[in-house]
C-alpha cells in the first residue's frame, strides 16, 4: 500500500536531524498560525498563491530563494564545523553517512533551489517593466513554473525527516547513484526534486524567450535593450538549450534505477562517463546561468550609481553572447582526469582560457563606467565592488586549473572548492543581492535599511574571504574535497579559521534579517513615493512602487538604450495621458499552485515506490493541464476609468512630492500638462 | 500631438497590438520543438555510443524486422499527411472535414503506438528487454521516447477532436489545432532519424 514507505525511516535516532525537523515544523507552523491570527487566508490566496502576475511570481521565487539559502547555509556551518573539530583522533559530531548527506544537500540546494529561484525571480519582476510589456508571454506556464520549483524544493526538505537524502554529491556521479551501490531512497530524492525544478527552468526559459524577443515596446531595437534584459535573454538561451540534456541524463538515471537498464552501470553495457559527460554538458552552462543575470545587473546598478551610461555597451552584448556559445564547448574540463588524452584536454583547457577574454571585457566595461562617473556608494554598489574585486581573485585561480597539468594535481581537491565558491558567490550571490537591495523599493514600495545593510555586506565579504582563502592553501597542501574526518594535523588551522569565516557570514544573514524587519518597521517613513529613488535610467523606474497590476497606463516608446533617462532629460517622463484604454490582464487561477502540489505528490510516491499514488497524480496533472487547456476565458479587463483613477492618484502623489522637493533637484518630477 | 517623434513617450495599448497571443504561443511552440529536439539529439548521442554494447546479447541484426519498421514508418507518415488534410479543411472552416481528417489521423497514430507496442513485447517475450544490455536499453528508451510523445500527441488530438465538437473552429482551437500540427510533423522528423539510425544502420 505504501511502497517502501514505514514509520521506521523517519529517522528519529538521529538527534541533529531531529532537531532541524522539530525546528522547521514549528517555524512553518507559527507561520501558518499568524496568517490565521491575522485572516490572511484570503489575501494570500487571492493576491498571492494564485496570482498570474509576474512581480508577485517573481517575489515568491525569491523568498523561495532566501528560505533555501537559509537552508543550504546551516549545511555550510555544519560541513564547516566538523571539519574545524574532526581531526586525528576527534571525530566530530557528524557520522560519515550524515556529512556524505549533508554536503550533497548543499550543492543541490545552493544551484537548483537558491541560485535558480533567485535569477527567475528578479528576470520575473524586472523583464517585464523594462521592456515596457504588461506581463510575460505565457503568464499561466509561469506560475507552472514557479509551483514545480517549490515543489522540488518541498521534496528535498522532506527528504530531512522522511528517509534520507543522497549521499552521492550534488552532481550525482555514476556508478555511485546506481541502485546496487545506493539502494536507499535518498538518490531518488536528489533525481525527482532536482528533474521537477529543471523542467520548471527549462519553462521560465521558453517564457522569456518569447517575452523578450516578442513584447518590447515600440522603438526598444534588440541594441536598446537594458543589459539586464541581454544577461536575462542569453540565459534564457543556455536554459532552452542545457535543460533537456539535464532532463534525458536524470531519465536515464531513473531507467537504471527503476527498470534495471544499463546506462551508467559498470555490467552488461553501460557507460560511466557518459553520465559525467551529460551533467556537464548541462552543468557547465548551467554556472553561467546563474552568473550571467548577476552580470546583467551590476551593469545595471553600475550605470545608474555612476550616473552614466555604460561603458562599452555594444562590447559588453556581444561580450556575454560570446560567454554564452563558449560556455557549451568547455564542459569536460570538469572531469581532464577521465583520461580522454592529450589533444581533447588541450582542446578544453584552450576554450576554459578563452571565457577568460569576454569577462574581462566586461569588467573593464564596469571599471571604465565608474571612471570620471560621480559613484553613490549605496549598498547595491557595495556588493558591486565586492564582486569585481573578488570575482577577479576567483577568476585567476580558474585559468590555473584550466592547464590539464595543473588540473591532474589539484582535482577534487579544496583548491577546486574555493575556485568555484569564489566564482560563485560573488558571481552569482552578490550579483543577486545587489539585484535585492537595488530592484526592492521597486517591488515593494520601500527601500531597505542602507546602514545596516552595509554592515551586512562587509560580513558577507569579509566572511567570504576567511572562509575560502584558507581553501586554496589547504587545496595546495593536498586536502581533498568532502572529508568529514581527516589525520593530517597540519590542515586543522586552515579549517578552523574557515570554520570562523562561516561564522562572519552568519553574522552577516543576521543583519540582513534584522535589516528587512527594521525596514519593514521604517516602511511609512521611507515609502518611495517616485517610482524612482535612485534616479534610475531603464524604463522599471518609469512605474510606480510598487507598479500597478499592468505596469503601464499606456505602452512607453523607446528612444535610446536608457530610455527611461532619455524621457527625463526631455521632460517627457511624467507627462499625463490625456485618455486611458481598458487593459486586458490574466484572470487569477490555482491551477498552477494544483499542478505544483500534483507533481510533489508523483515525486513523494515515486521515491518511496507507491504506484497507485504516482499514477493517480499523474493523472492527476494532465487532467488539470487539459481543463486549463480548454479555459478559453482566461483574461479580465481592467475598465478605463478604473486605470485613469489609479493613474490620476500616482500624478497627485508625483505632484506632492515635487512641491516638497528643493527646486533644481535631480530631476523635474513635475507632471507635464496632458498632451 | 507633438510634431516631434522623439518627444513621445507612450502609445495607448490599442493601437499597437502586443500581445498578439496565436503568434506568441506559435512562436513559444517553436522553440519548445527545439529543446524537445535538444532533448532527442541527446537520447540519439547516448543510442550512438551504447549501439555496439551488447554484452554477449543479440545485435541489431539479429532483432530488427525491416519491412515491419517500414510498414511503422509508412503508417506515421501517412497520418503527417491526413493532418495536414486537416489543416486544409480547417483554413476553409469546414469543422466536420477536420474532424474526419483528424479521426483518421488519430486511428493511423494508435496504429503506430500498437505496431511499437507489438514489437516490444515480442522482443521482452524472447528475453530480450530493455535489461539486457545497454544496447538494448537504449534501444527501448529512444524508440520509446518517441512513443511516448506519439502517446502524448493522441491524448491531445482526442481532446482537439472533443473541443472541435463543443467549441467550433474558435481561433484559440484553430492556434492549438496549428501547434498540435507542429508537433505531429515535428516527431515525424525525428522517426525518420529513429529508422535511419536505428533500423536502417542497425541492420547493415
Amino acid at each position: 500500500m505504501f511502497g517502501k514507505l514505514s514509520l521506521a525511516v523517519i529517522p528519529l535516532e538521529n538527534p541533529i536531524i531531529m532537531g532541524a525537523v522539530g525546528g522547521t515544523i514549528l517555524l512553518a507552523l507559527i507561520i501558518l498560525a499568524l496568517i490565521t491570527y491575522y485572516r490572511k487566508w484570503t489575501y494570500l490566496w487571492q493576491e498571492w498563491l494564485t496570482s498570474l502576475d509576474h512581480k508577485r511570481i517573481g517575489i515568491m521565487y525569491i523568498i523561495l530563494a532566501l528560505i533555501m539559502l537559509l537552508r543550504g547555509f546551516s549545511d555550510a556551518i555544519l560541513m564547516r564545523s566538523q571539519q574545524a573539530i574532526a581531526a586525528g583522533t576527534s571525530h566530530g559530531y557528524l557520522p560519515p553517512g550524515h556529512f556524505d548527506q549533508i554536503f550533497s544537500a548543499h550543492g543541490t540546494i545552493m544551484i537548483v533551489f537558491m541560485a535558480m529561484p533567485f535569477l527567475a525571480g528578479l528576470i520575473n519582476i524586472v523583464v517585464p517593466q523594462q521592456i515596457g510589456a504588461r506581463d510575460v508571454a505565457f503568464p499561466f506556464l509561469n506560475a507552472v513554473s514557479l509551483w514545480l520549483t517549490a515543489a522540488g524544493a518541498l521534496l528535498v526538505m522532506v527528504s530531512l525527516g522522511v528517509g534520507e537524502f543522497s549521499k552521492a554529491g550534488w552532481s550525482g556521479y555514476a556508478p555511485l547513484v546506481e541502485r546496487q551501490y545506493s539502494p536507499g531512497t535518498g538518490v531518488d530524492y536528489w533525481m525527482w526534486a532536482f528533474q521537477i525544478a529543471g523542467i520548471g527552468s527549462l519553462m521560465t526559459s521558453i517564457n522569456f524567450l518569447v517575452t523578450i524577443l516578442k513584447m518590447r515596446a515600440p522603438g526598444m531595437t534588440l541594441m536598446r535593450m537594458p543589459m539586464f534584459v541581454w544577461t536575462a535573454f542569453f540565459t534564457s538561451v543556455l536554459m532552452a538549450f542545457a535543460f533537456p540534456v539535464l532532463t534525458v541524463a536524470l531519465a536515464l538515471l531513473t531507467l537504471d534505477r527503476y527498470l534495471g537498464m544499463h546506462f551508467f552501470t559498470n555490467a552488461l553495457g553501460g557507460e560511466i562517463m557518459m553520465y559525467i559527460n551529460l551533467f556537464w554538458i548541462w552543468g557547465h552552462p548551467e554556472v553561467y546561468i546563474v552568473i550571467l543575470p548577476a552580470f546583467g545587473v551590476f551593469s545595471e546598478v553600475v550605470a545608474t550609481f555612476c550616473g552614466k551610461r555604460l561603458f562599452g555597451y555594444r562590447s559588453m552584448v556581444y561580450a556575454t553572447a560570446t560567454i554564452m556559445v563558449l560556455s557549451f564547448s568547455v564542459w569536460v574540463h570538469h572531469f581532464f582526469t577521465m583520461g580522454a588524452g592529450p589533444d581533447v584536454n588541450f582542446f578544453f583547457g584552450i576554450t576554459t582560457m578563452l571565457i577568460a577574454i569576454p569577462t574581462g571585457v566586461k569588467i573593464f566595461n564596469w571599471l571604465f563606467t565608474m571612471y570620471r562617473g560621480r559613484i553613490r556608494f549605496t549598498t547595491p554598489m557595495y556588493w558591486t565592488l565586492g564582486f569585481i574585486a573578488t570575482f577577479t581573485l576567483g577568476g585567476m585561480a580558474g585559468v590555473l586549473l584550466s592547464l590539464p597539468p595543473a588540473d591532474y594535481v589539484l582535482h577534487n581537491s579544496l583548491f577546486l572548492i574555493a575556485h568555484f565558491h569564489t566564482m560563485l558567490i560573488p558571481g552569482s550571490v552578490f550579483g543577486f543581492f545587489a539585484g535585492y537591495y537595488y530592484w526592492f523599493p521597486k517591488a515593494i514600495g520601500f527601500p531597505l535599511n542602507e546602514k545596516l545593510g552595509k554592515w551586512a555586506f562587509w560580513a558577507w565579504l569579509i566572511g567570504f574571504d576567511l572562509a575560502f582563502v584558507p581553501l586554496y592553501v589547504l587545496g595546495f597542501m593536498g586536502m581533498p574535497r568532502r572529508m568529514e574526518h581527516y589525520a593530517n594535523p597540519a590542515w586543522q588551522p586552515y579549517l578552523i579559521i574557515a570554520a570562523g569565516g562561516v561564522a562572519v557570514i552568519l553574522i552577516g544573514i543576521f543583519l540582513q534579517l534584522i535589516q528587512l524587519a527594521v525596514s519593514i518597521k521604517q516602511r511609512h517613513a521611507t515609502r518611495d513615493l517616485t517610482g524612482d529613488p535612485w534616479n534610475g535610467r531603464t524604463l522599471e523606474w518609469a512605474t510606480a512602487s510598487p507598479p500597478a497590476v499592468y505596469n503601464f497606463a499606456q505602452t512607453p516608446v523607446v528612444h535610446d538604450i536608457d530610455a527611461f533617462w532619455d524621457m527625463k532629460e526631455k521632460d517627457i517622463a511624467y507627462r499625463q495621458h490625456d485618455r486611458y484604454h481598458d487593459i486586458h490582464l490574466p484572470k487569477n487561477t490555482a491551477k498552477g499552485l494544483v499542478n505544483g502540489a500534483l507533481v510533489f505528490v508523483f515525486g513523494f510516491a515515486m521515491v518511496w515506490y507507491i504506484w497507485w499514488l504516482a499514477i493517480l497524480s499523474a493523472l492527476g496533472v494532465i487532467i488539470t493541464l487539459i481543463v486549463r487547456a480548454s479555459d478559453d476565458d482566461t483574461d479580465y479587463i481592467i475598465p478605463a476609468g478604473r486605470v485613469e483613477q489609479i493613474e490620476k492618484q500616482r500624478y497627485r502623489q508625483l505632484t506632492a512630492v515635487a512641491a516638497e522637493r528643493p527646486a533644481g533637484g535631480q530631476t523635474s518630477l513635475q507632471p507635464s500638462p496632458a498632451v | 500631438m507633438t510634431a516631434d517623434a522623439s518627444t513621445i513617450n507612450s502609445v495607448p495599448a490599442g493601437e499597437i497590438e502586443l500581445s498578439d497571443t496565436a503568434a506568441n504561443q506559435a512562436f513559444g511552440f517553436w522553440i519548445y520543438l527545439m529543446t524537445d529536439l535538444v532533448l532527442f539529439a541527446s537520447i540519439f548521442a547516448t543510442y550512438a555510443v551504447l549501439s555496439r554494447n551488447y554484452a554477449g546479447g543479440p545485435t541489431g541484426k539479429d532483432l530488427f524486422d525491416l519491412p515491419y519498421a517500414f510498414g511503422e514508418t509508412m503508417v506515421l507518415l501517412f497520418s503527417s499527411t491526413t493532418y495536414a488534410m486537416a489543416v486544409l479543411a480547417m483554413h476553409k472552416a469546414r469543422k466536420n472535414m477536420v474532424l474526419m481528417w483528424l479521426a483518421i489521423t488519430f486511428l493511423l497514430g494508435l496504429g503506430f503506438i500498437a505496431m511499437e507496442i507489438n514489437e516490444f513485447y515480442q522482443l521482452i517475450l524472447d528475453g530480450n528487454g530493455p535489461q539486457r544490455s545497454g544496447f538494448l536499453s537504449a534501444f527501448f528508451t529512444l524508440v520509446g521516447t518517441h512513443g511516448a510523445h506519439v502517446t502524448f500527441g493522441l491524448i491531445w488530438m482526442a481532446v482537439m477532436l472533443v473541443q472541435v465538437i463543443i467549441k467550433g473552429l474558435t481561433t484559440p482551437v484553430q492556434s492549438r489545432l496549428m501547434r498540435l500540427s507542429m508537433f505531429w510533423h515535428f516527431l515525424d522528423i525525428v522517426w525518420i532519424g529513429v529508422f535511419t539510425i536505428v533500423y536502417l544502420m542497425g541492420v547493415i
